[in-house]
């Protein structure tokens, strides 16, 4: 790929609520490079969206806090800068865009106004130029008459377009990194196409590193270079994406991909799902998270929490179970009867 | 005798503006279709948002009024029963909703929501709606433990079991299942897809699956029907579809749909439709799809075109609205330049 | 392998509660091992506004105190109060004046001698009273015409609330003192009255809600199962649009209290035997010109007192409720 954007290391963020402790985000750790598209792929509870937000240090304290870890940006560890300099960051060094468009855009701001108004902060740039980059923008991320939308209120988009509005304001100040969530969920599924296109687009064209959070494995096979697979506020499995896809190593990447219904299967095969309900974050065990719900498990899996292990060229899996037998264990997987390479 | 026919339905909602709230257009949610569902299958309605799909699903059992067809289930005239016949039909015909935190009553404990239409229906003593609960919520594997306590301390998934539970408990032989997986996270999905597709074995239900996720629906239907704008584009059994659409939107719809498996996913060429879906408040004159169409051509802007079998390889049973269908003999894809006559719609119309 | 169970057939082990999103972590909503249940999340929130938690005391206390003459009806003396209300007593009286707040007297004397003290804990039975009673009424009517004119829509809605409407043109005091012009003095007219013209703030509060509720899956999951509209009305929709009325009802009870004291005060409320605030206030008003400050003092004291309780507590629950309000 490219040179090295981002390095996190052991990133835990905790809420403290009147309840307990919940530790959101458990020692997580990931780098990204330029022109790579990191997917992070989890369900409810895995910590995805805190994580993201955690970069961009957008975690509400009280009652959330980043209580470990260092994020490097370059040479800068985003934990220890100052306020301004974070916003300077956000925005212009990373981007994000949230899941639903419908309320990520103020209603009572024109689409022009709230990308201008980005431009205008990060890139010195005057009223007038700014909106003209602003339907540039729009034009870019394939809004039809973007010179009459720009002057548009989100309510006259479409779903599809506000999302492309979204991007646009994303992209407005060349980010190095754009943290994409769930861009696609609250989209049907021809304007989800559209929408991967434009953000693969945009990557090619700004050179920039994408992080795509979302808990549908298709998109990933779509566009992810690499896979972090989370559960319960931990990492439990990274790598390429062949080698998530086709030569996985947790339990829990087993069960997602046994439990997705796939549109190109031959025959009708029974669905594997994974037994049992999410985590609940308030008690998790300080182990692998994943206890209670993984059939192989172990007595050390509660207590103690696995150390990684490399299993594959930049390939790492948390688990307790000794690798020769995870691969036997896969390799009985109605799943993995077909499609293992 | 098919368990369910739909003939001609219409649902138009009037846009009423203004001070005096005159109807100043429609939306024309479904506008004309019909199909058929026989006892034990399950049929998937499939499209993408404003397509009539979850519409459809409410007038059969008419929780709203259509504005024109007819639909009949097991030879009964739903439309025209009277009250009392309609309260026999409501036992025969349930529906299990998609959102898992709307659809049940939040200060409702769970065996008050199970065990509601037992009451309604009058059917049985105290003690016995009473077992009949626990056997639900022991079908669809909640423990009876779960009967006192209330909607919100249960996860979504479970939410989901004692919607389903709550259909049961008539012994119902038709259920509409609208988006029933589309909020839960993908490791539930897998268990209540499976939860369905056991319950429809052992209690021989009849389904219509209603869903916008193209995977979910070819796994789970026995046929499947295609939306678009209120219409049916394309009909087929489930396993032809994949293989062999014949509709451009269906070949679009299928190409849009990511496959979790990157191989698979780098070799594929993906259709991407212009444009956004359009309101159905203002549909498009001629095919609903044409504006969007890859083929579109003069033909398809005069008359929508009518449902009917190309013959190919699936005969009869696959049925396609367009003028240029693809068409498939021996496994071969050929488009025809001149329209296919079978799509004129018949004079009347 | 052995045989699976795929489907999650097999009752879930695992009766504790439910997973915690991680929207929910940003927004600090109620995050616990078993949710606590509806109230008592309320009554967490509640215990931290401070002037909440008084407005509660002051409403438990008075309450409590205009309990007592039901007790009291059971005690040799028939009353709990330390004098018995209605005796009167010249010899304290000099001049007709009253006297002053004594050891033996703590409110004072009024200008027959009774004493204050007791008249007041006294009539803190009628204004609780007419409190609860006239709000109860006005809940019975806006609560029936809410549901029906919120869940029907149409020429119903229409009527209601136009009808609604006109109750909530006309000045409240002046509508209230034409109806007990017509109706005549005494206890139920007044109950009535205060109660008959409160309606419309219960039943517009409580149709904003139903609009909300009545599209509601679980109302059409209702339907569906063949439910009668006066099921999913009474059954499924009011229960769940009642969270603003219980704000609504502490306020209103405050106000009914005050309107009574309007009415008593202007002359066509209460009448003796029977005392409210109102009445003494109106009663010693002339007396106050004379120096005779304690006998009007004391009773508007605890007016004062118990409707800055009453709205104290209600705006406390008012922000308890609200899902929206961040802690």
């Amino acid at each position: 790929m490219g040179e090295r954007l981002l390095t996190v290391d052991r990133l835990s963020t905790h809420f403290f609520t009147y309840a307990g402790v919940v530790k959101a985000v458990n020692g997580v750790s990931f780098t990204l490079d330029r022109k790579e598209t990191l997917g992070i792929v989890g369900e409810s509870g895995s910590g995805k969206t805190v994580a993201a937000l955690s970069l961009m240090r957008l975690i509400p304290d009280p009652p959330g806090k980043v209580v470990e870890g260092s994020l490097m940006l370059g040479d800068r560890d985003l934990r220890t800068l100052r306020d301004e300099e974070m916003r300077q960051v956000r925005g212009n060094d990373i981007a994000m865009i949230f899941q639903d468009p419908m309320t990520s855009l103020n209603p009572v701001l024109k689409i022009g106004n709230q990308i201008a108004e980005a431009i205008m902060l990060h890139q010195d740039k005057g009223k007038r130029e700014a909106w003209r980059l602003a339907a540039k923008l729009l034009d870019r991320v394939g809004i039809p008459d973007a010179e009459k939308r720009v002057n548009q209120y989100p309510f006259e988009f479409s779903g599809g377009m506000r999302q492309r509005a979204m991007i646009a304001m994303a992209i407005s100040c060349n980010p190095d990194i754009l943290i994409a969530d769930e861009p696609t969920t609250a989209l049907d599924v021809t304007i989800q196409a559209q929408i991967i296109d434009v953000i693969e687009e945009m990557q090619q064209a700004y050179e920039s590193g994408v992080i795509l959070i979302t808990h549908d494995l298709g998109v990933i096979a779509e566009i992810a270079d690499k896979v972090m697979v989370m559960y319960g506020g931990r990492t439990v499995e990274y790598g390429g994406i062949d080698e998530i896809f086709y030569n996985p190593h947790h339990p829990y990447t087993w069960g997602l991909l046994g439990s997705l219904p796939r549109l190109d299967e031959i025959e009708k095969t029974r669905l594997t799902p994974i037994l049992g309900q999410p985590p609940d974050l308030i008690s998790l065990p300080s182990g692998c998270p994943f206890v209670g719900r993984c059939l192989y498990e172990r007595p050390e899996c509660r207590d103690q929490w696995p150390e990684l292990e490399i299993v594959g060229p930049e390939h790492g899996v948390h688990c307790w179970i000794p690798e020769a037998e995870r691969r036997e264990v896969r390799a009985s997987l109605p799943h993995f009867q077909e499609y293992v390479r | 005798m098919s368990l369910l026919e739909v003939k001609g339905l219409k649902k138009h909602f009037p846009i009423r503006t203004g001070i005096l709230k005159r109807t100043t257009g429609q939306v024309y949610a479904v506008d004309g279709i019909s199909f058929s569902v026989e006892k034990g299958e399950t049929l998937g309605l499939v499209g993408e948002s404003g397509c009539g799909k979850s519409t459809t699903g409410r007038a059969v059992l008419r929780l709203l009024a259509p504005t024109a067809g007819t639909i009949t289930f097991e030879g009964v005239d739903v439309m025209a029963a009277s009250r009392t016949k309609m309260q026999r039909l409501r036992r025969d015909m349930q529906i299990i909703f998609q959102d898992p935190y709307a659809s049940l009553n939040p200060r409702m404990r769970v065996r008050n929501i199970v065990g509601e239409s037992l009451h309604i229906h009058n059917i049985g003593t105290e003690a016995e709606r009473k077992k009949r609960v626990f056997e639900l919520l022991e079908t669809v594997g909640l423990s009876t433990e779960h009967a006192e306590r209330y909607p919100h301390e249960f996860s979504g998934g479970q939410r989901q079991r004692i919607g389903i539970a709550r259909a049961l408990a008539l012994n119902p032989k038709l259920i509409i299942c609208d988006e029933p997986v589309s909020a839960l996270d993908v490791s539930i999905r897998a268990q209540v897809i499976n939860l369905l597709e056991d319950l429809q074995d052992e209690l021989e239900l009849t389904y219509v699956f209603i869903a916008h996720d193209l995977s979910v629906v070819k796994h789970t239907s026995d046929r499947v029907a295609v939306m678009y704008l209120g219409k049916i584009v394309e009909i087929s059994d489930s396993a032809v579809l994949y293989d062999q659409p014949q509709h451009p939107y269906t070949e679009a719809l299928l190409s849009a749909v990511p496959i979790p498996d990157p191989t698979t996913e780098r070799a594929r060429r993906r259709i991407i439709l212009e444009g956004d879906v359009p309101s159905p408040a203002n549909p498009p004159k001629g095919c609903v799809f044409h504006p969007r169409c890859p083929r579109a051509q003069e033909t398809c802007t005069a008359a929508m075109p009518a449902l009917s079998s190309t013959g190919g390889d699936a005969g009869e049973r696959h049925e396609v609205a367009c003028y240029f269908p693809a068409r498939f003999t021996g496994g071969e894809r050929s488009v025809a330049s001149e329209p296919f006559a079978g799509a004129t719609p018949p004079a009347s119309a | 392998m052995p045989d699976r169970d795929t489907s999650g057939k097999q009752a879930t082990e695992d009766l504790t509660i439910s997973t915690v999103s991680e929207r929910d972590l940003m927004e600090d909503k109620l995050v616990g091992r078993k949710p606590l249940g509806l109230w008592a999340d309320t009554w967490r929130r509640l215990k931290r506004n401070h002037l909440a938690v008084v407005g509660l005391c002051i409403v438990v206390v008075f309450l409590a105190i205009g309990m007592t003459e039901e007790i009291g009806n059971f005690t040799p003396k028939g009353y709990l109060a330390p004098y018995d209300p209605n005796a009167t007593n010249y010899e304290i009286s000099p001049r007709g004046l009253g006297s002053p707040p004594s050891w033996s007297h703590p409110f004072g004397a009024d200008y027959l001698g009774r004493d204050v003290f007791s008249r007041t804990l006294v009539a803190t039975r009628i204004s609780m009273l007419v409190g609860v009673i006239a709000v109860a009424i006005a809940l019975i009517i806006g609560l029936i015409l809410g549901p029906i004119s919120g869940y029907y829509g149409g020429w119903v809605d229409s009527v209601i609330m136009r009808t609604a409407d006109v109750f909530f043109a006309f000045p409240y005091i002046l509508f209230v003192l034409l109806i007990m012009t017509v109706l005549g003095p005494g206890l139920w007219n007044v109950f009535m009255a205060i109660g008959i013209l409160s309606w419309a703030t219960y039943a517009r509060l409580n149709r904003g809600s139903v609009l909300s509720v009545k599209a509601m899956e679980y109302v059409e999951a209702a339907r569906a199962q063949g439910a009668s509209d006066l099921r999913i009305i009474f059954r499924h929709v009011l229960p769940n649009t009642m969270a603003p009325v219980y704000v609504a009802i502490a306020m209103g009870i405050g106000g009914a209290i005050v309107t009574e004291a309007a009415l008593s005060f202007l002359g066509i409320g209460i009448q003796p035997p029977n005392a409210s605030w109102g009445k003494m206030i109106s009663d010693y008003l002339s007396y106050l010109a004379a120096g005779s400050w304690w006998m009007l003092t004391f009773p508007s004291v605890f007016l004062t007192v118990t409707v800055f309780g009453f709205i104290s507590f209600g705006n406390g629950l008012r922000d308890a409720t609200d899902p929206k309000l961040k802690e």
